[in-house]
């Protein structure tokens, strides 16, 4: 039992199942799946498919900050990748072909890769700070996604496109496969090479970790360069989901929503240390917590300050300081309720 | 590929715009043309690229105009900026689509001492109306009125359940398309199940219409969408569900951008309020008429057409948005 408690990952799953948990005494219907035409179908099957770009976006974020970085151009990045492939296939003979599909994803996530390659510049080689870095991008990279569309909501009918956000696979949702995927490969790398290691070291101690021989920059160069790339794909997903390319709309907070799953997963903004496991959590308790709000039926307008309560909730029961403060103060309480004239003695 | 190329190379004539602008701001233009500032809120939407397009047509040097553009990407300090430039410039007149209701009362004051007189459209403002010359824009309240008439007309008869996708919560467009809708079903046996916010976007609509479906079903007969957009978005969502839009959930939106009209023709949607963003001629019109010194209304409101799926398959190919 003890081991399960110590376990860091122990306190992000309880939020989430609790978040489910309370749904499903709302409305049973809440966990309840369905078979329709071979797809399966329900409100977990949706929180599965909606959070894809969520989590790809996440697994960047949670590199970056591991290096003690932050990147704050990814919803803009996503933005971008999705006007370059919806713009190619729309001016495409072929918007139904497989081909052309296939070179507007890699086109948009190149140009994705790009954008964040050019983030990790201005961090690794120019010295700049993280949050203004990035902050760069976060403005500019809407104005280039509408320069782009021309100022329009670029909108296609594409089947091969369409199947990215929409498609199903076995049952499951084809967006799941990719967001799992990236879970998969982005886990490989960090943990069954020294790459993680590695990552910790320069965002625990830049400094040291560079004059113990770890190339620093090029590391953060690369953390950089990933997020954007993953940002690129979330995009494609995004875009996939409404068959539109919206510059203005596609992933707006979505690096805030990012963060927030880095940090209720249990990795510290202040880099070193991070847990991919507890970003994928951290990823499904916000995308449940959105839903959660349709399914109650929470007001739209208080619907912000909801999501902050929660937020606050979860986050302060996964501060250890705090655990520990309600610890002491529930074992000081114990001896004088067991025997208050002992106290008295000692004051006389 | 090409286009990519292109917004590349405009962004390249943006930054030589920028600087170009720099160096001749001094002259008014010339004298037989009406110099025009036109301080836009942004490019936020379809409907609002449509409004500029309608503007930029109308205050065409052809039509005897001068336009100076600006689009402040919704940030009310930066429209303001913008403004102020314009009366620096000396221009004619001045066009605004104000970001925000408050905050104008300054600036508008400065426009007036400066003797240029100011039109705004689209949106108000809260500042005493001697402040500005007039005003051209829409009845937000009048279309949820008339989209909540044609639901009331069409099935306010018998039990019916409805679910609504609102505006972004607390602008004006989706208040006031929220109180004229209910304002027209009351006192029918219209049943709503629930309304949340979709934000005005694709993404939302869809995402909160899933919600929906998982928690009524079948139950949701009618949706009505505050915009086109979040109606389109919800179509793949009812889609998705194993129903059919337009017949299983007969659909309801405002704007008729071209996406909804061709939605409507394809019988996915049943019904779509006009929200016109072709406010350009009207625009262009009534800043002649200030600077002949021809008296004006404080305020012009643009009656909004609505479409049936017969109409829209009938107006589609001419649509001009």
């Amino acid at each position: 039992m003890k081991r399960i408690l110590k376990n860091r990952l122990f306190w992000p799953v309880l939020a989430l199942v609790a978040l489910i948990v309370i749904n499903t005494i709302a409305r049973p219907s809440f966990i309840s799946i369905t078979v329709q035409g071979g797809q399966l179908y329900g409100p977990l099957i949706d929180i599965l498919r909606n959070s894809a770009p969520l989590m790809l976006v996440a697994l960047g974020m949670t590199i970056v900050i591991a290096t003690r970085g932050i990147d704050l151009s990814v919803g803009a990045v996503m933005a971008v990748s999705g006007a370059v492939a919806l713009t190619i296939i729309e001016g495409s003979s072929d918007p139904n072909g497989l081909g052309t599909v296939l070179v507007a994803i890699v086109v948009g996530v190149l140009v994705a890769l790009v954008l964040g390659v050019w983030n990790g510049f201005l961090v690794a080689v120019v010295g700049i700070q993280p949050i203004i870095a990035t902050l760069v991008l976060m403005l500019a990279g809407r104005g280039i996604a509408l320069l782009i569309t021309g100022g329009f909501i670029t909108t296609i009918n594409s089947e091969p496109y369409k199947f990215m956000a929409q498609g199903y696979v076995l049952g499951l949702p084809f967006a799941l496969y990719v967001s799992m995927a990236a879970v998969v490969v982005v886990a490989l790398l960090e943990r069954r090479t020294a790459l993680g290691v590695l990552t910790e070291a320069v965002g625990i101690n830049p400094e040291a970790s560079r004059l113990a021989g770890v190339r620093s920059r090029g590391i953060i160069w690369g953390a950089y360069a990933a997020s954007g790339l993953l940002a690129g794909l979330a995009g494609i997903l995004y875009s996939s989901n409404i068959m539109a390319a919206d510059a203005n709309a596609a992933g707006l907070y979505i690096e805030l929503d990012a963060i927030l799953a880095v940090v209720l997963g249990g990795t510290s903004l202040m880099g070193g240390k991070f847990s991919l496991a507890g970003t994928v959590v951290g990823v499904f308790t916000i995308q449940t917590l959105k839903s959660t709000i349709t399914f109650l039926g929470v007001p739209p307008a208080v619907s912000p300050l909801f999501l902050a309560i929660v937020v606050v909730i979860v986050v302060l029961v996964q501060s250890p300081r705090l655990r520990s403060v309600l610890a002491r103060a529930s074992q000081a309480l114990r001896p004088r309720n067991s025997s208050p004239q002992g106290g008295s003695e000692v004051a006389s | 590929m090409k286009r990519v190329l292109g917004g590349i190379a405009a962004l390249g004539i943006a930054a030589l715009a920028l600087t170009g602008c720099a160096a001749n701001t001094g002259g008014g233009g010339d004298d037989d043309l009406i110099t025009v500032g036109f301080a836009q809120t942004g490019s936020e939407s379809g409907w609002r690229s449509a409004n500029t397009e309608s503007l930029k047509a109308a205050l065409s040097e052809e039509n005897g105009f001068e336009l100076i553009f600006n689009a402040a990407d919704n940030k009310q300090e930066a429209q303001i900026a913008a403004v102020r430039s314009f009366i620096n410039q000396g221009v004619d007149a001045i066009v605004i689509a104000p970001i925000t209701v408050d905050g104008w009362d300054d600036v508008l004051k400065e426009a007036k001492d400066a003797g240029i007189p100011v039109i705004l459209e689209d949106r108000t403002v809260s500042a005493s109306d001697d402040l500005y010359a007039t005003w051209v824009g829409l009845d937000f309240k009048q279309e949820g009125k008339t989209a909540g008439e044609w639901v009331a007309d069409n099935f306010g008869a018998e039990p019916t359940n409805l679910v609504i996708l609102e505006g972004t919560t607390g602008s004006s467009a989706a208040l006031d398309r929220a109180t004229g809708f209910a304002e027209a079903i009351d006192g029918t046996s219209i049943n709503v199940l629930d309304s949340q916010t979709g934000d005005f976007t694709r993404d939302g609509g869809k995402k909160v219409m899933e919600g929906f479906l998982q928690k009524y079903g079948s139950e949701i007969q009618v949706l009505f969408a505050h915009n086109d957009d979040m109606g389109l978005g919800a179509l793949d969502a009812i889609k998705a569900a194993g129903l059919t839009p337009g017949e299983d959930i007969k659909i309801v939106t405002i704007d008729a951008v071209k996406d909804g009209m061709q939605a409507l023709a394809d019988g996915e949607f049943n019904y779509i309020v006009e929200c016109n963003p072709l406010l350009g001629d009207q625009v262009a019109d009534l800043v002649k008429k200030v600077l002949a010194g021809e008296s004006v209304d404080k305020a012009y409101i643009v009656p909004d057409g609505a479409f049936t799926q017969e109409d829209a398959i009938e107006l589609l190919p001419t649509r001009p948005y």
